[in-house]
């Protein structure tokens, strides 16, 4: 089965969830980009605020689950998760309500925009429903709590397929699985065995297997060595942000969550960035980057790199530029320069 | 309030007999038994006053009897040097890690590492100081797993209030001592609302008794971000075990990876010093090409917790320049030397 679907010939829907703080400015230049560059998508705008449904379970507005139901692909903002408030992350909602299974994160070194690192260009899977975020948690008595992290044959062995099957769609050649056997021997050794025996199949894709902590140390000291890696959760969830951090950060780093049957929302992983919303300065990049992965999960190879081109041009020509990444343009200009390059594509 | 004094706690030094002191010696797998037999050799020349009663323990050892004897020894020393033993982990899971083993039997409770910047050695960033203060013996490493039902594993983490709190005080005491002026505690408490929620906890507690010190808390993700981009934000970091490992591997890479950085293991019965990063470098055995400057910096630090601190600064000033103005490096900090010519040389300095 294969999870990149053709969606060639007509207008496609996509249902955008602008977000909370700098959502709705970064969520307006994709749109306008996208118009520039005539990429046959409809934009269907949904609001996703967490309301209490029959029986008192948090769920996402039913407008924008149909919407979801419907397009099957989403585009996201960031959204505000109150500390204090009663309910849950409305990312883990929107995990949970379209069962997407697997966090996908390309880290690309962006030309032009400098880091101590070059040329990293790796993907993280995450496994994104279960492990350590089972959300499973007892206090045995006073003082002492236990957490279960939970790791399933069924749950594996798909992000393990996932795995190679992204790294065949995409021309990748090597899958590493990323685990801590040595210590969670059951746990992570299932996991473990889910991707040996996947890897079976997929024998034009090298696979290798690692510990964590070998990896984060030969991430750091060279990235370059490292191709498509997939793991449990939170090993996942760390790794991911240290990518992130090689190529610049969280403003520049695009994602996607990826379900079954093509089911996919891809969102900026920045927070909302209250400081500087409604100012005209947040960095659409990770955003864009998102919707260009989105995109290409859509079969819309050609509008992607026409687009992702654009993008690197503009931050690589450093005149325009945003704030976070050392330049003083305005995200409308920025925006603006964008689809002027896009336009000076035809 | 809950309170851990820890002269209760902490195993203070053995006293030398005669002069001298005993300490274990477990060489373990891969290149363990050469480096350690390098720093026998360094002790010589350096007229340091410690005997290694050895134990030969390693990954072939299938006697639980055989590790008892080395937790014996390193209770009756009160203090140990150590290499790796390797594990397997297609092993089933009765076949324990004989390091954790070790750690838990000893209750080497807090694990130390010192991250800096080394002289000659190229780095990415420079100016990194950082002091990762890991609690060593619960969390994740707990040992306790099982497959409820076929094909679904549940592995238990477990937290304790005593645990967190001991090593947040370790972690506020060593900063005093130290002169240093913030601690960082990383957590996932956003996800792990209990058992983080109960470490940050323990966090705060102590801290509100350290006014002079800066507490300051980190997500475990975000915090591995922060580090590969402005890694001299940090000073002292405290945090449960595996989120040590995670950064303990982070820190080791960006200041010259894992034949420079030592760490220390202190406990209630004793003290346990071996590489930063405890791995086997099985792929460099009999090659003669491995970094001895962890497990020599580890041995140093030994001498150090034993009070001889003179060994030790002779030790480490023959090491600094060997790499350093001598420029006779390993291959992994871009040099070509064998680790045979850089023992040399550190002997040669010794004198
Ligand atoms: N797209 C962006 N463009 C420019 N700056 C950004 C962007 N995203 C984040 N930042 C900056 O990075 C810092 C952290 O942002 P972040 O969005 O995580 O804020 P936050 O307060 O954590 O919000 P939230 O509670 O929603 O996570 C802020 O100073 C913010 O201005
Ligand atoms: N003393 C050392 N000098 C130089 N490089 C080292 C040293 N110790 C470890 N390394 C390097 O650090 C990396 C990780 O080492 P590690 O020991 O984990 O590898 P390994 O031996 O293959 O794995 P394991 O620990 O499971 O035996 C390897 O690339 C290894 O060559
Ligand atoms: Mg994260
Ligand atoms: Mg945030």
């Amino acid at each position: 089965t294969s999870v990149t679907r053709g969606f060639a010939g007509g207008i496609q829907t996509v249902t955008i969830i602008p977000g909370d703080g700098i959502g709705p400015e970064i969520s307006d230049a994709v749109i306008k980009i996208f118009d520039s560059a005539q990429v046959p998508i409809h934009w269907e705008e949904r609001n996703v605020t967490a309301i209490k449904g029959p029986g008192g379970k948090w769920m996402i507005p039913p407008e924008a689950k149909e919407s979801m139901d419907k397009s099957k692909i989403g585009l996201k903002g960031p959204l505000k998760t109150p500390i204090a408030a009663g309910h849950p992350s409305m990312n883990l909602l929107l995990r949970k309500t379209f069962d997407l299974y697997a966090n996908v994160r390309p880290c690309v070194s962006i030309e032009g925009y400098k880091t101590p690192y070059t040329d990293v260009d790796l993907v993280t899977i995450r496994e994104n429903t279960e492990g350590e975020y089972s959300g499973i948690e007892h206090v045995i008595v006073d003082g002492v709590v236990q957490s279960i992290k939970l790791i399933t044959e069924n749950a594996s062995q798909r992000i393990a397929q996932f795995a190679f099957e992204y790294a065949r769609n995409n021309q990748r050649s090597t899958v590493t699985a990323v685990h801590k056997a040595n210590i969670m021997r059951m746990s992570d050794g299932l996991f473990l065995r889910k991707c040996r025996d996947v890897a079976e199949n997929y024998k034009d894709i090298k696979f290798t297997e690692m510990y964590l902590d070998t990896v984060c140390l030969n991430m750091v000291q060279d990235p370059t060595s490292f191709d498509v890696l997939v793991m449990p959760n939170l090993y996942g969830d760390i790794l991911s942000d240290l990518c992130a951090g090689l190529i610049g950060g969280l403003g520049v780093t695009p994602s996607g969550n990826i379900g079954a049957n093509g089911v996919a929302i891809f969102e900026s992983v920045h927070g909302t960035a209250p400081d500087i919303a409604g100012k005209d300065l947040a960095n659409p990049t990770a955003l864009l980057l998102s919707a260009v992965m989105m995109l290409r999960h859509m079969g819309l190879h050609d509008h992607a790199k026409k687009i992702e081109k654009a993008c690197y041009d503009t931050i690589e020509s450093e005149t325009v530029r945003t704030k976070d990444l050392g330049g003083n343009a305005k995200c409308s200009e920025f925006t603006n320069e964008i689809c002027r390059r896009v336009r000076d594509q035809d | 309030m809950f309170t851990t004094d820890l002269s209760q706690v902490a195993a203070s030094p053995p006293a030398p007999k005669g002069g001298r002191y005993e300490a274990t010696l477990i060489p373990g797998d891969g290149i363990g038994p050469q480096l350690l037999e390098h720093v026998r050799q360094v002790f010589v020349k350096a007229a340091v006053p410690v005997d290694f009663e050895i134990v030969n323990i390693n990954s072939r050892t299938s006697d639980d009897k055989e590790v008892m004897k080395a937790i014996a020894s390193l209770q009756k020393n009160g203090v140990g040097l150590k290499g790796n033993i390797q594990t397997d982990h297609n092993q089933p899971p009765n076949h324990k890690s004989k390091n954790l083993l070790l750690r838990t039997k000893l209750d080497l409770f807090a694990n130390v590492i010192h991250h800096k910047c080394l002289p000659g050695v190229k780095t990415r960033h420079s100016g990194i100081d950082i002091v990762i203060i890991r609690e060593n013996t619960e969390g994740e490493y707990s040992w306790l797993e099982h497959e409820s039902v076929p094909g679904v594993v549940e592995s238990l983490r477990i937290i304790t209030r005593s645990n967190s709190h001991r090593i947040a005080q370790y972690a506020f005491e060593h900063a005093r001592k130290h002169g240093r002026k913030k601690v960082t505690a990383v957590h996932k408490a956003n996800i792990m609302k209990l058992a983080d929620g109960l470490f940050l906890e323990c966090c705060r507690e102590v801290a509100s008794g350290f006014p002079d010190i800066k507490f300051e808390q980190l997500i475990v993700d975000n915090t591995t971000m922060q580090l590969v981009s402005r890694p001299t934000q940090f000073d002292v970091m405290v945090m449960p075990n595996l989120y040590g490992n995670v950064v303990n591997s982070v820190c080791a890479g960006l200041v010259g990876g894992s034949g420079l950085v030592a760490g220390a293991n202190y406990g209630t019965k004793c003290a346990v010093f071996e590489s930063g990063t405890r791995n086997t470098g099985k792929s460099l055995v009999n090659k003669d090409i491995a970094n001895p400057t962890a497990m020599l910096l580890a041995s140093c630090l030994m001498l150090d917790y034993l009070g001889l601190k003179e060994h030790s600064n002779i030790i480490r000033k023959a090491i600094m320049r060997t790499m350093g103005e001598l420029n006779i490096r390993t291959f992994d900090i871009g040099g070509s030397a064998s680790t045979q010519e850089v023992i040399n040389s550190i002997l040669h300095q010794i004198k």
